[in-house]
């Protein structure tokens, strides 16, 4: 039997308390964004906001708990944005958003950081055990992306050197159920044809880094076909992770009902750009649509998610995002 | 099919102008608001102070006085209050608009949050939106006053959609409400109306939906009223030559900031609305000389012919230090009034105006 599993990938919107204080803390300059070696009351400040994540989560009754990557002021780019081989330039659009985030200029060999791991091990304790962790992280391929290289002077080095650097810190990170690794561009800028297998070996390293769940979660769209099917086969992954939101589903179904899929699948059901909350029951006869086009008889798992992260949204709606996708998993047992 | 500019424009020319050539003089709409303000903005929302809405109300009024006359000292042929009534674009209307709600400050970048609002039900009209605030400032000036309003595409895309099976359809409801604004504006004695649409600038394969929002905006709008468009800092070549069919007397451009780079976009096929040109830029805090600004003029004048060239700032000064804002303003005119000069005497070839 499917199991069906509540979960986000994270980057939720910081609490409106902590909007003022950390930006009175921080400054609201390109040159005050994160850099990784904040101060003591700003450490303070993000631990309270991550105990508010943890408790949202499990008031709503999730069954996975993320971070919620309140730190990450650029987005999926934060784990380069804090790194020492990094240099920040200037503001660029993030994905087709009316957001920005700063460019991060590679500019050294990409070393460990464990910047993600200590946020990690901070949930961990005050998660306590009442449910499992799951981690996120920029997937390779969208990271290379959203990147400047300049020191690495090859894309396919580049690439793979960003996969290594996010298998190792993958590699320092605590116990955790389900690794979301956040690939927008696979769907926004795809890799020329012939070059899927770089992609989708770059994935695969990092995922092969965890025992975990590892989940390639795609936004903004349908995965372009040949694409998908690289993915569903070499990515090393449990579940591929598809926005039935934005853009075309049919799309999405053919590629599921033409490819196969992963052995478990996550979908992006609640819009993660949208004010109007869903409700549970319209989740669920989705999730039960979905599963009912899929060609193979029963796999091990569908996550049910938003189709992007959650940090577009005002703090009262994303709230009430967690607690549709938990109520949805609860219509469906 | 672009209105009738030549048929609007002469009435903006002050009776004591000095050149035969009249290269209207105006702003984008914002300026910095006075330090005393922001804190009165503050002030009011604080229990523990006396000062409540109406004091409020008081301080924009001489907020909006000052900003006005600070602006007709600079010289401008026309001239606005500095929005000293206004938050932020989308803000300000949705909040005067009935199917808009707030649900809490949404992250831009970094530290910098917008208070992005959400359509739940159909939108209405219910008070108008800027027709006291244009019949205080037109009391207090001598100089025509300009209307900007922020475009019904950048209203509706700046938003959440909750209640329009498309975002298209939210637009064209918004520009109806605009049309009616822009009636009421008219009948309190406007002639001069700015639709501004920046989201057009990061969206520009929708500019057809812009047309088709600009229709229904200038629908039973007489000729003697100007009609402009602003658009800030994009790619003009992916709506340039498509804005030629919008129904505008004048389409104001920031090309200041790129170094006029984009200028020969304009020239083929030939513009045909009155171009608009910034000639000072609004992100950086140094007051541009005269003579650079002069340049700059000449710039507009590949475009289009003195009768058809406004100039103004490249977009809204309120980022920028207040002394800053003015001293761009003031060299700004000067510079026009200068370059008619020049083009009275012959010295400024207009076919040829880059030629010394």
């Amino acid at each position: 039997m499917t199991e069906r599993v509540a979960a986000t990938p994270g980057l939720y919107p910081l609490p409106d308390w902590a909007k003022e204080t950390l930006s009175d803390l921080k400054g609201h300059q390109k040159g005050d964004l994160l850099s990784g070696d904040e101060s003591e009351a700003i450490v303070e400040e993000y631990a309270e906001v991550r105990a508010e994540y943890v408790d949202d989560q499990l008031d709503a009754g999730l069954d996975r708990v993320v971070e919620g990557q309140g730190r990450w002021d650029d987005m999926i780019a934060h784990p380069l944005t804090v790194h020492d081989s990094v240099e920040t330039g200037g503001i660029v659009r993030y994905y087709d958003n009316n957001n920005f985030y700063r460019d991060p200029r590679v500019v050294d060999d990409l070393g460990f950081s464990g910047d993600v791991a200590r946020e990690l091990e901070a949930a961990t304790d005050l998660i306590g055990g009442e449910a499992p962790l799951a981690a996120t992280l920029p997937g390779p391929y969208s990271l290379a992306e959203l990147a400047t290289d300049e020191h690495y002077g090859d894309e396919a080095a580049f690439q793979a050197a960003i996969a290594e650097f996010l298998a190792g810190e993958v590699e320092a990170f605590p116990a955790h159920e389900t690794l979301f690794l956040l690939e927008p561009s696979l769907v926004t800028n795809p890799p020329a044809e012939g070059e899927e297998s770089a992609a989708t070996d770059a994935i695969a390293t990092v995922a092969d880094a965890t025992d975990a769940d590892v989940v390639v979660q795609t936004s903004y769209g349908a995965l372009d076909e040949k694409l998908y099917a690289h993915l569903v086969d070499e990515a090393g992954a449990d579940a591929l992770g598809l926005d039935l939101v934005a853009g075309d589903r049919d799309d999405t179904v053919y590629n599921v009902q033409e490819f196969g899929s992963t052995d478990s699948l996550a979908l992006g059901l609640v819009d993660g750009q949208n004010t109007l909350v869903e409700e549970p029951e319209t989740v669920a006869e989705r999730v039960e649509w979905f599963e009912s086009q899929i060609p193979a008889e029963g796999f091990d798992r569908t996550y049910l998610t938003p189709n992007t992260e959650l940090f577009y949204l005002p703090s009262n709606k994303y709230r009430a995002k967690l607690n549709t996708l938990a109520a949805a998993a609860e219509v469906l047992e | 099919m672009v209105r009738n500019p030549s048929a609007n424009r002469e009435q903006f020319r002050p009776n004591d102008h000095p050149n035969d050539a009249f290269l209207l003089t105006t702003v984008v709409g914002s300026y910095p608001k006075p330090k005393w303000l922001n804190r009165a903005d503050e002030l009011v929302d604080d229990p523990d102070s006396k000062f409540d809405a109406s004091d409020l109300e008081e301080a924009h009024d001489d907020a909006c006085r000052l900003i006005t006359h600070e602006h007709e000292r600079a010289g401008l042929d026309t001239v606005v209050d500095g929005e000293m009534r206004r938050n932020e674009m989308v803000e300000f209307f949705a909040d005067r608009i009935d199917g808009y709600e707030f649900n809490g400050p949404v992250k831009v970048w970094g530290h910098n949050y917008f208070d992005k609002p959400s359509v739940v039900e159909e939108v209405e009209y219910d008070e108008p939106w800027l027709v006291d605030e244009f019949e205080f400032t037109s009391n207090v000036a001598e100089r025509p006053v300009k209307v900007p309003i922020t475009g019904p595409y950048t209203l509706g895309f700046w938003a959440f959609n909750e209640a329009y099976p498309s975002t298209e359809e939210l637009v064209y409801d918004l520009a109806d409400l605009v049309n009616e604004e822009v009636e009421k504006l008219v009948e309190a004695g406007a002639r001069y109306i700015q639709i501004d649409e920046p989201a057009l600038a990061t969206t520009p394969e929708d500019h057809a939906i812009v047309g088709e929002a600009l229709e229904r905006i200038v629908s039973g709008i007489d000729e003697e009223v100007r009609i402009g468009l602003h658009v800030c800092y994009g790619d003009y070549s992916r709506i340039y030559p498509e804005i030629n069919d919008y129904p505008i007397d004048e389409f104001d451009v920031e090309l200041c900031n790129g170094d006029f780079e984009q200028i020969p976009t304009f020239t083929d096929p030939e513009f045909e609305p009155d171009l608009a040109l910034g000639v000072v830029d609004a992100h950086t805090a140094e007051v541009e000389p005269v003579e650079e600004i002069k340049e700059n003029i000449r710039q507009g004048l590949r475009v289009v012919p003195p009768e058809k060239l406004t100039i103004s700032p490249d977009c809204g000064l309120k980022l920028l230090p207040r002394d800053i804002a003015y001293g761009k303003t003031e060299n700004m005119v000067t510079a026009v009034r200068e370059v008619e000069a020049e083009i009275d005497s012959g010295e400024i070839d207009v076919e040829n105006p880059l030629d010394d």
